[in-house]
């Protein structure tokens, strides 16, 4: 059956340089980089490589970029790291978004068990963080700000660098989720004026289990991981070298080739967007704010997402929605939520996550047979 | 032709898809998440079940995923089990899951995906004769035979559903697992009721319902107090153990009054009844016989169906009547009616 892939915000196809690279460290930069002798110097070699590409890609200085194992661990990492290392000060108050991946959300809640008291910034029906709202919810006790660059499930863009500028007036620290926005759009740590900022491989083109974190120069955080002196100690465990390597051939690629591929995947993304609420009735955008450009969800009346993602994945078509839990079932968006909607458009919602690789052709093709699937759909569940 | 196959991760629904994969139907396996098991009630082998499912679903080759059917299966099956034991009767969840879970709402789905059919690996079978009607008949197993528990089933969803082991015996499902390398050929058969894995019951109702433990007393027919017990729903018609009671005789408990809070025990004698009366029920065929029709009667899934008369009366009610009484006919039970090995119909045990 012909496939048509349109999850890229799950995870994306390896670049073929990436594929390259990871295959060819695998086979033959086996050393250990913390090794003092040849096989060691050869890893460590690779490893500064990647670490070059990567902050290339992020505007940093390679020696602020600490590898990862991917943004579930970099959020942590930073987050966790972050309040650990602030207890001492006596600020114990953290501010997160509450349309944050669950990375960082349940990282909150496991802090505030811990003591800490934690704010759930709320966002207006358009996904975005107003900077009043952060403002409002800043005080002297808060340690630490953490706000995405951009959702993951609406690809709604946060106005990150002047929530970053709130922070720091209040001499808070801040930290974003990069990682739907890495390789798609130009990330600058700078401009952006955070001071941790963590990013993952395979939403750009690299392998899963690969992942970095910045972390300004002079910020502190206590390692999340305990053991060898890896990372400038500050994340212990022998390297992913293969999977790091590729990461960088991904960031190289996604640096030279983002300013030709964003505005292509943008305009597929509005031709499916057009073409869905053209097409098919009772259909919305969720999700009104600026957007990175390969994501749209729409909510669709009278539908539960979770048949439609089903229905559509038979026909061929892989999309997903909301967030899927431990047994790989559908649970109602926390995004949505947030968001004010009612409970039934927190179960509607399909999201389209487009790559490079999609064409106008597989474009057409999925608005050809969403439809009729939908129909069906509203057909069955208005005679139950 | 497309067929949707409800798989439980278990060996006979395993086998189901694989046979009607292997006879080169499309088949999409589907597992429905029933309760959320991360929280209480226990247990963690939801989660392994759902990944044998789809574990067999990836040797075999064809699709398999997992609908969460947690508010469904809440309103329509444990609701109704909470109620039940506090109103004193003792309910057989399964059968309501079939008719109200599976064969209503997995079978939407299964329309959705476009499937003909909904198949699952209950002991049943069912047949087609010349004027289109279908028929439900026990599994050839009869020792493995869950008709009891489908009697509820209508002729729209008889229409759609497919046994494909009901021809079998257990011994065979395993040999065909097997054949097929499945791996979950040798899992163990599951047990009691699937929300209850410890099979502890009062437990569970407590922690769902903690107003449930009211106390009240246990008394003789002749309502001399005997006891006092910790809530109704710990009670069941025809139990023995667990009374606290000690007396010359052994005493069952026969009748359980939710109202007063009482449980009236007697002697085994006095479980007997030659008659019972049913509410909502099934004729599968579609249609009330018009008269006394001669049947035998099934009380419990453990129980050798019984020769009797049976009757419909008005608001989809029936009568019973044995030829010689049954012991500890049970509130809230199912009565399924047979010929021989076919499904007449069956109501719930008023």
């Amino acid at each position: 059956m012909r496939r048509i892939y349109l999850d890229h915000n799950a995870t994306t196809p390896l670049v073929s340089p990436a594929v390259d690279r990871l295959c060819r460290v695998a086979a033959e930069v086996w050393g250990n980089p913390s090794s003092v002798h040849h096989f060691g110097q050869q890893a460590k070699a690779v490893l500064d490589g990647a670490r070059a590409s990567v902050a290339g890609l992020l505007g940093a200085e390679p020696s602020e970029v600490v590898f990862t194992g991917g943004g579930t661990d970099g959020d942590n990492a930073a987050v966790r790291g972050a309040a650990e290392a602030l207890e001492a000060s006596g600020r114990r108050h953290l501010v997160v978004s509450s349309i944050e991946h669950e990375a960082v959300l349940q990282t909150a809640r496991a802090l505030a068990r811990r003591g800490w008291q934690v704010t759930f910034l709320p966002v207006g029906a358009t996904g975005v963080v107003e900077p009043q709202v952060l403002a409002d919810a800043l005080t002297d006790d808060t340690a630490l700000v953490s706000v995405m660059h951009a959702n993951n499930e609406i690809g709604t863009l946060q106005p990150v660098a002047d929530l970053a500028a709130l922070a720091r007036a209040r001499g808070a620290l801040f930290h974003t989720d990069a990682v739907q926005t890495a390789g798609k759009l130009p990330v600058d740590v700078r401009a952006l004026g955070v001071d941790l900022l963590s990013i993952s491989a395979h939403k750009f083109g690299g392998p899963k289990g690969a992942g970095a974190l910045w972390i300004r120069r002079g910020v502190r955080l206590v390692p999340s991981t305990t053991g060898g002196r890896q990372e400038r100690n500050r994340r212990a465990g022998t390297e992913n070298v293969a999977g790091l390597a590729a990461m960088g051939a991904a960031a190289d690629y996604a640096r030279q080739s983002m300013a030709e591929i964003a505005p292509r995947v943008a305009a597929l993304r509005d031709r499916l967007e057009r073409g869905v609420l053209e097409k098919v009735p009772g259909t919305t955008v969720n999700g009104t704010g600026a957007r990175v450009p390969n994501t749209t969800n729409i909510s669709i009346d009278r539908v539960e997402s979770e048949s439609l993602l089903i229905a559509l994945d038979l026909e061929g078509v892989a999309v997903s929605s909301g967030s899927a839990c431990s047994s790989g079932t559908l649970e109602p968006s926390h995004v949505l939520k947030a968001m004010g909607f009612p409970h039934h458009r927190t179960l509607n919602s399909l999201r389209f996550s487009l790559g490079s690789s999609n064409t106008e052709e597989e474009v057409d093709h999925v608005v050809s047979v969403l439809p009729a699937l939908v129909t069906k759909l509203r057909g069955l569940a208005a005679r139950a | 032709m497309r067929i949707v196959v409800a798989m439980s991760g278990g060996v006979d629904s395993s086998v189901a898809a694989g046979l009607l994969h292997e006879a080169g139907h499309e088949v999409i396996g589907v597992s429905m998440q029933l309760y959320d098991n991360s929280q209480g009630f226990g247990s963690c082998c939801t989660i392994d079940d759902l990944h044998d499912a789809r574990k067999v679903a990836a040797h075999l080759g064809f699709p398999h995923y997992i609908v969460n059917f947690e508010s469904h299966f809440h309103r329509h099956v444990q609701a109704n089990f909470l109620e039940e034991y506090a109103a004193g009767r003792t309910p057989i969840p399964c059968a309501h899951c079939n008719s109200e879970v599976k064969f209503r709402e997995l079978l939407g789905r299964a329309e959705a995906f476009g499937a003909a059919r909904l198949a699952t690996g209950h002991y049943a079978r069912v047949s087609e004769d010349a004027d289109g009607r279908r028929h439900l008949w026990r599994g050839r197993d009869a020792a493995k035979d869950q008709s009891y528990f489908l009697f509820s089933l209508t002729q729209a969803q008889l229409a759609q559903a497919h046994f494909p082991i009901g021809e079998l015996a257990k011994d065979d499902v395993r040999r065909e697992a097997t054949r097929l390398g499945l791996a979950v050929a040798m899992k163990p058969d599951s047990q009691e009721i699937c929300f209850v894995p410890d099979g502890d019951y009062a437990r569970f109702l407590e922690r769902e319902q903690p107003a449930l433990a009211t106390t009240g007393a246990i008394v003789n027919a002749a309502g001399e107090r005997l006891g006092a017990h910790g809530g109704v729903h710990r009670f069941t018609v025809g139990q023995r153990k667990g009374l606290g009671l000690s007396a010359g005789v052994p005493l069952y408990v026969v009748a359980i009054d939710a109202g007063r809070q009482e449980v009236t025990v007697g002697p085994r004698e006095a479980l007997d009844r030659a008659t019972l009366a049913a509410s909502q029920v099934n004729w599968v065929s579609g249609a009330p016989p018009e008269d006394w029709t001669r049947a035998t009667v099934q009380i419990r899934h453990r129980h050798t169906a019984a020769a009797a008369r049976v009757r419909a009366l008005d608001d989809d009610r029936a009568e019973v009547e044995f030829d010689t009484p049954q012991s500890a006919i049970t509130p809230g039970q199912a009565a399924v009616f047979y010929d021989r090995d076919e499904v007449l119909g069956g109501g719930w045990i008023d």
